[in-house]
């Protein structure tokens, strides 16, 4: 075999040394890229790795303000919080969610309304988010849980505050609730800029107060900044911005007047607002039937949401806030102010009060609801008696164009303002409002007729105003035209410094009517209550004085010749009975509307009301008929009750 | 008792006789440097540093022992030794130990070994034996004879599956066939081969090496998974910046955000809390390293010489610079320690016994 070449000693040390320097040059290159890429990294680069670096030490984690409690004017607790455990799941941390709620449900009592509601929130929420499968448990299974825990990844057990609405029906609609920030919550948040404050909130205000003073209540949330390893373990504590707790709401409302109102309603539906005319403070504000509130903090499961959506008497109506009714004769003092304020009528004029009103040229009867009529009355007569053909010649008369003017005065027609949402504005009838209410219909159902304003001066026609305006405008009559706008919370007390911020301390405006006037129409209302008055039985034994003024709204118009016979009609089309009054006469400590529905003449049905809550209002003590039903306390030994009642 | 001065001064003398002067001292600067670096990573512990200085004496010892051996006599041993590796890797194939779904360890009754450390050393050594012995009559096919060679332990290593290893198991038999004249056209040739054959391996790589080369390419693909470590050691080096945080004062080190910190992720702590500018002085002791390294290679009398010298140099390189490339984000997460930096004892003990090689031969030139 041939050597394929010959050794060659110094060719092959200049090729090895080549090769060497091959090496060394792709050595350095490679160096050099290596530099290259550490300039790129930490001087280029360098800020965004910087904030990477501190994303990763650093977590913020939000620390919940407590929310503000809301106490009734003696500072009876209206709405708490307390901790509770819950058992919660993240869902994204969960192997399979099934297999481990059916394992849990060893462990604890989970019903089928609470899996069914942990569903619905489950489709609700985002994947990474805690999600409530049962709370309140119970201190046993809460350890339970605690120590099977690590088990089941994604299975918690957290202590968290609760709201909790012990009066539950009483105020569910004053107070309303909190739920749990839906996806339409979270983008008004957003848009409001106000998602920082709600990091680790599960909860905002949905309905009523807790809606109207959200701000207050939430409070500001607290922020501990905390250095964290790569599991995500706190290791220390760098900086700590405390969460400034929510306000505390304190009420004109009285927790132990509002149960007495609702004692007297017993099962009637309605509602019922008391005002204190000096100051425009909400005492009690009442909607028939009522809620539990409790039940939407954490969802409402379908089962009692169907039941309240179908329950025909709609307990989820605020009806002082939202239901509108004519307000039947409980408007005549309005109209009488305005008759005198337009000089219409003066103080001692006796007119016909006939059994009927015919309009000129027509045969229409309008029929008085005393069939025999009231032979004739001056003006103060005339609301003593509830005279309706006094009023209708009297409507008549002054056309709608002196009518309405003065009426609005009252806040009758447009929202009261009062802190709450929603409120119905109701209807004052205009020829403009008729115009634009019917814009859509023929001329002739547009156009407004004379005769419109004959039934609009007893208080029916296209008249509707909510209970709250009625109160309202009654406590703007018993403190002479200086009006309050009607509020429910009296004092937002900061819950750092202990002040307190008066709500609506100065009268909103005053009316620009005559003194006498007022005093005519006040004494006359007075009068409804002595012998001779519709409400006359109601004076009885009155240890205080008190005006008052009865109505019936009708549901249905009566055809001409028939008799309206409560027991022939079904109970929804029966009248609904109105009151309205204060007390006492000279110097108003109490305004209240009252409506019952379906329940018939004013007298009858709403009037005891109003003199049972003035009674206990007044003096203190509680009609006899509902004495035993009261589950609130007198004040004195209230103190005592909220130490045991926990 | 007047000679005792005398007597250590000459013992002195032995001792440092067969070391080299430079590479001793930019190795010690390197191992100075090490230690600080050390201290902060095991967050102050100096249990690790004791353990350091233990086993980096041992390996010094067995450097020395090498380093005053004829590169002949160490060279005779070279068929021994690759056969007993070739052994030791055929029993990890069948009894080995499995840790993470990949089997690389020997249970030794009183110590676990990783035999594919071994090859590190051995197939260079075999190799260069191999055309040492054949130099003066080359022929085509020696070069196929030594593919197998280097086939075999590959392969065994690739099976493990040990694909990091394995590439450097690879890199240093193709660097004694560089220095022996391994043709210009056949390394272009077999690069241009492998590149072709790219898609080929790929279908032969275990999923979560596919992973690491997918999340090198772009870590961001999967940030809590196979990219999280090459992310944060990218966070760790991005936010040292220009002048680094200062000793013991990377929070990505010490809040345990750097994974395996003491050992192959070493260098991301010392680049977080040294910054640039100690990335330099890293980079440069290498250098100076490499570049002593390579003149004792320039100097080696015999093809044995040139190819071992050159082969442990390259090495030496791949090492330093494919640990600090992956720990910087552009080259795929291998399991190679950052040379005389990163704790652990197996991986120094092999670098040592380079190094002592590496003298060894550049004593034989006087």
């Amino acid at each position: 075999m041939r050597p394929t070449r010959f050794k060659n000693p110094q060719a092959e040390d200049g090729q090895f040394q080549l090769r060497l320097i091959v090496a060394y040059c792709f050595m350095l290159l490679m160096f050099c890229i290596l530099i290259a890429r550490f300039v790129w990294l930490q001087v280029y680069q360098h800020e965004h790795f910087s904030t990477l670096a501190q994303n990763n030490r650093i977590s913020l984690l939000p620390i919940l303000p407590n929310r503000g409690l809301i106490m009734d004017r003696n500072g009876v607790i209206l709405a708490q919080n307390y901790s509770a455990y819950t058992l919660e799941l993240v869902p994204s941390k969960m192997p399979d969610m099934n297999a481990t709620i059916a394992e849990l449900a060893k462990l604890v009592n989970i019903t089928p309304r609470d899996e069914k509601l942990f569903r619905k929130l489950l489709g609700e929420s985002k994947d990474f988010e805690s999600i409530p499968l049962k709370v309140k448990l119970s201190e046993e299974e809460a350890a339970r849980v605690a120590a099977n825990a690590w088990r089941y990844p994604g299975v918690e057990v957290k202590a968290r505050l609760f709201r909790d609405y012990p009066y539950k029906e009483l105020t569910s609609h004053v107070l309303g609730y909190i739920g749990r920030i839906n996806q339409k919550d979270q983008e008004q948040l957003d848009d409001e800029d106000k998602s920082t404050n709600y990091k680790g909130t599960n909860y905002i205000g949905k309905t009523g107060l807790e809606a109207v003073y959200e701000d207050d209540l939430h409070g500001q949330v607290g922020f501990e900044e905390v250095e964290t390893d790569s599991g995500g373990r706190a290791i220390r504590s760098l900086r700590r911005t405390p969460p400034v707790n929510g306000n505390n709401l304190k009420l004109a409302l009285d927790i132990r007047l509002q149960e007495v109102a609702d004692k007297l309603f017993g099962n009637r539906r309605g509602a019922l607002v008391a005002i204190d005319p000096q100051t425009g403070g909400v005492l009690a504000f009442l909607s028939k039937p009522g809620f539990d509130p409790n039940l939407f903090i954490d969802g409402i499961d379908s089962q009692s949401w169907a039941a309240l959506n179908s329950d025909w008497q709609k307990p989820m109506i605020n009806r002082a806030l939202r239901g509108t009714y004519p307000p039947g004769s409980t408007f005549k003092p309005f109209m009488s102010m305005a008759a005198l304020e337009t000089h219409s009528i003066g103080m001692h004029d006796v007119r016909p009060a006939p059994a009927f009103f015919t309009l000129p040229g027509s045969s229409h009867q309008f029929r008085d609801s005393n069939k025999n009529g009231n032979g004739s009355a001056n003006l103060a007569k005339a609301i003593q008696v509830s005279s309706d053909t006094f009023f209708y010649k009297l409507a008549w008369d002054m056309g709608i164009d002196k009518i309405a003017p003065t009426v609005g005065q009252f806040g009758l027609g447009r929202p009261t303002g009062i802190d709450l949402d929603g409120e119905a504005s109701g209807v004052l009838p205009t020829k403009e409002w008729k115009a634009k209410r019917f814009a859509r219909y023929k001329e002739e159902y547009r156009r407004w007729y004379p005769a419109d304003v004959v039934s609009i001066g007893i208080g029916q026609g296209f008249n509707a105003y909510t209970p709250l305006q009625m109160a309202n405008a009654v406590a703007i009559l018993a403190n002479d035209g200086v009006a309050y706008k009607p509020h429910l919370v009296q004092e937002v007390v900061d819950a750092k410094s202990g002040k307190s911020r008066l709500v609506e301390a100065k009268p909103d405006r005053t009316l620009p009517f005559k003194l006498e006037n007022f005093e005519y129409v006040k004494t006359a209302m007075q009068s409804v209550l002595k012998p001779g008055g519709t409400a006359w039985r109601l004076g009885i034994g009155l240890p205080y004085t008190m005006a008052g003024k009865t109505g019936t709204a009708q549901v249905v118009a009566i055809k001409q010749g028939a008799k309206y016979n409560a027991s022939a009609l079904a109970e929804q089309y029966r009248d609904h009975s109105w009151f309205v009054a204060f007390a006492p006469v000279d110097k108003p400590r109490i305004a209240v509307a009252v409506i019952v529905e379906n329940a018939g003449f004013g007298a009858a049905a709403a009037a005891p009301i109003a003199r049972g809550l003035f009674d206990y209002y007044m003096t203190g003590k509680v009609p006899s008929s509902i004495s035993g039903d009261m589950k609130t306390v007198p004040m004195d030994t209230a103190d005592d009750s909220a130490a045991t009642s926990d | 008792m007047t000679l005792q001065p005398h007597l250590i001064r000459r013992l002195w003398l032995a001792i440092k006789a067969p070391l080299d002067g430079p590479l001793m001292l930019f190795l010690g600067l390197i191992f100075a440097l090490s230690l600080v670096v050390l201290y902060s990573a095991n967050n102050q512990g100096l249990d690790k540093i004791d353990n350091k200085l233990i086993y980096t004496l041992l390996s010094l010892t067995i450097m020395w022992l090498l380093a005053r051996s004829r590169p002949q006599s160490i060279m005779n041993f070279a068929p021994p030794i690759y056969g007993i590796g070739v052994v030791l890797l055929l029993a990890v194939h069948f009894k080995g130990v499995t840790v993470n779904g990949s089997t690389r360890w020997l249970e030794l009754g009183i110590t676990r070994i990783q035999p594919s450390e071994i090859m590190k050393i051995a197939l260079p050594m075999m190799l260069a034996w191999f055309f040492q012995k054949y130099e003066l009559s080359m022929r085509w096919w020696h070069y196929l004879v030594a593919a197998v060679m280097i086939a075999i332990p590959c392969a065994l290593v690739l099976k493990q599956p040990d694909l990091g290893t394995t590439m450097l198991i690879a890199a240093s038999g193709f660097f004694v066939l560089f220095f022996v004249g391994l043709p210009w056209k056949v390394i272009l040739g077999g690069m241009v081969a492998a590149g072709a054959s790219m898609p080929v391996v790929w279908n032969m790589l275990h999923d979560y090496q596919r992973r690491r080369v997918m999340t090198m390419i772009d870590p961001m693909e999967d940030p809590l998974g196979a990219g999280y470590h090459i992310i944060q050691s990218m966070i760790a080096i991005g936010s040292g910046g220009p002048w680094g945080k200062g000793w013991l004062n990377g929070t990505q080190t010490h809040l345990d955000y750097i994974p395996e910190r003491t050992t192959d992720f070493i260098f991301a702590v010392y680049s977080e809390e040294f910054g640039l500018v100690g990335n330099v002085v890293l980079v440069f002791l290498y250098t100076l390293v490499l570049s002593r390294a390579m003149m004792i290679t320039a100097g080696a009398q015999t093809l044995y010489g040139r190819a071992m010298a050159g082969a442990i140099t390259l090495s030496f390189f791949v090492y330093a610079f494919v640990n600090m490339g992956m720990v910087a984000g552009i080259l795929p997460v291998v399991g190679v320690p950052l040379p005389f930096v990163s704790y652990g004892g197996t991986a120094t003990v092999t670098l040592f016994v380079g190094m002592g090689m590496l003298m060894s031969i550049g004593n034989a030139r006087r």
